[in-house]
C-alpha cells in the first residue's frame, strides 16, 4: 500500500525538474510524449505504490501543482 | 486519505510569470502559507517592488500596492501608519532594495516600523536582463561584468544581514535558503515568525531568502539550486542575525 497519493494540475506545471529531483523514493519523471497547453513536459509518478508520502515533490515545486494526500 | 499538501489559499489561482524553476515561486508559497496559518490573510497587505516580483501583487491573496523601483518600504511605512492593525510586508529583489532601495530601507529599518521585508537575494537582476548586483559574487559573470565581478572595480559583494544586524529598531532578521526540502522547512519557520512579531508589535522584520536565477545565471533549474548550496551559502552563511524575542526572555 503507497503512503502517499499525488494530484497533478498539469496546467500550471512548468517542467522544471525540481520535484523529480527532490522526490527521495525517485519515482518522479518528466513525461517526454506528454505537453500541456503551455508546451512543457509534464510530470508523471513511474511507480506510485512507492510513494512515502512525504510531500518534498510539493514543497519544492514552485507553481504549486501538486496535491499530496496521505493515509492516516 | 487526508490532504499533506496542496496549494495554498493564501494565494490567488493565477499562473505564476517566473520562469521554470524559478524559487521565486517556492518563496510565494512560503508567504502565503504563513498568513493562512497565522490567521491575517485577510488584514494582510503586501507591496510588490520592481523587478521580477512586480506582478506578486496578481498572486498574493490579500490586498496590494506596486511601489516604484526601490520605495516599498517607504510605501509599506506609510501604509503601516494609517492601518497600523493591518499586517503590511513588502517582497523586494536585491536589484530593489539593495540597491536603488537601499536608503528607503535602512531607515525604515532604524525607525523600527512595524513591517515585514522578504528580501529575495538571487544574487542578479533577474527582470532587465542579468546585470550585476549589489550582491552578485566576486568573479560572478553577468552581462554587466563578462569577465566576473570583480573588488577592485566592483567592490564586494554587499551582506544586508550582517550590516542590517547592527540597526536597533530590527526586532527579527534571518538569512535563509530554499534550495532543498530541508531548507525550505527552515524558510517556513522564518517567514511565519517574521510575521508572528509584526502581530505582537515587535518592529522591523527582515529574512533575507537566498533564491534562484536559473534563467540568467546559464544554468538547469537544479543546478542552480546546488550553486546556492556550493557558491551562495558559503558567502552568505544562513543563520538568526537578531532575535529581540529570544534576547527579551534571556533578560
Ligand atoms: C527607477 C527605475 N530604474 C530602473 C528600472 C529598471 N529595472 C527594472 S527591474 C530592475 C532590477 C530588478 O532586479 P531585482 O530587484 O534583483 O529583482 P529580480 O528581477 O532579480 O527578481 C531594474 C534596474 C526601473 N524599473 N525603474
Ligand atoms: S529572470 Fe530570474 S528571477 Fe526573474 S523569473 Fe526568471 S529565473 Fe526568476
Amino acid at each position: 500500500m503507497p503512503k502517499g497519493k499525488l494530484t497533478f494540475d498539469h496546467e500550471r506545471c512548468k517542467g522544471c525538474g525540481l520535484c523529480v529531483e527532490y522526490c527521495p523514493q525517485k519515482i518522479l519523471y518528466q513525461d517526454k510524449k506528454t505537453l500541456n497547453d503551455s508546451g512543457y513536459n509534464i510530470v508523471s509518478v513511474s511507480e506510485p505504490d512507492k510513494c512515502i508520502g512525504c510531500a518534498f515533490c510539493a514543497m519544492m515545486c514552485p507553481d504549486s501543482v501538486i496535491k499530496v494526500e496521505v493515509d492516516k | 486519505m487526508t490532504v499533506k499538501y496542496e496549494k495554498t489559499k493564501g494565494l490567488t489561482d493565477k499562473p505564476l510569470s517566473y520562469c521554470p524553476g524559478c524559487t521565486h515561486g517556492i518563496v510565494h508559497k512560503l508567504v502565503g502559507e504563513s498568513l493562512v496559518e497565522l490567521d491575517i490573510l485577510d488584514r494582510a497587505i503586501a507591496i510588490a517592488s520592481v523587478g521580477c516580483s512586480v506582478f506578486s501583487y496578481q498572486f498574493f491573496n490579500c490586498d496590494a500596492q506596486q511601489a516604484p523601483h526601490g520605495r516599498a518600504c517607504a510605501e509599506a511605512t506609510g501604509i503601516k501608519r494609517v492601518l497600523p492593525d493591518n499586517i503590511v510586508f513588502t517582497y523586494q529583489g536585491d536589484g530593489d532594495l539593495a540597491s536603488i532601495g537601499i536608503a528607503e530601507t535602512i531607515h525604515a529599518a532604524n525607525r523600527g516600523e512595524n513591517i515585514t521585508v522578504i528580501f529575495i537575494n538571487n544574487a542578479i537582476y533577474g527582470m532587465t536582463g542579468g546585470q550585476m548586483a549589489p550582491t552578485s559574487l566576486i568573479g560572478q559573470k553577468t552581462t554587466t561584468s563578462q569577465d566576473g565581478r570583480n573588488q577592485a572595480d566592483h567592490g564586494n559583494p554587499i551582506k544586508i544581514s550582517e550590516m542590517f544586524k547592527t540597526i536597533e529598531g530590527v526586532a527579527y532578521l534571518e538569512r535563509v535558503a530554499v534550495n532543498n526540502p530541508k531548507n525550505v522547512i527552515r524558510a517556513k519557520k522564518a517567514i511565519k515568525k517574521a510575521f508572528k512579531y509584526q502581530k505582537e508589535k515587535r518592529g522591523f522584520t527582515m529574512i533575507e531568502v537566498l533564491s534562484s536565477c536559473p534563467v540568467n545565471w546559464g544554468m538547469k533549474p537544479v543546478d542552480a539550486l546546488k550553486w546556492i548550496e556550493s557558491d551562495m551559502i558559503p558567502n552568505y552563511p544562513l543563520g538568526v542575525f537578531k532575535d529581540k524575542g529570544a534576547d527579551d526572555e534571556k533578560n
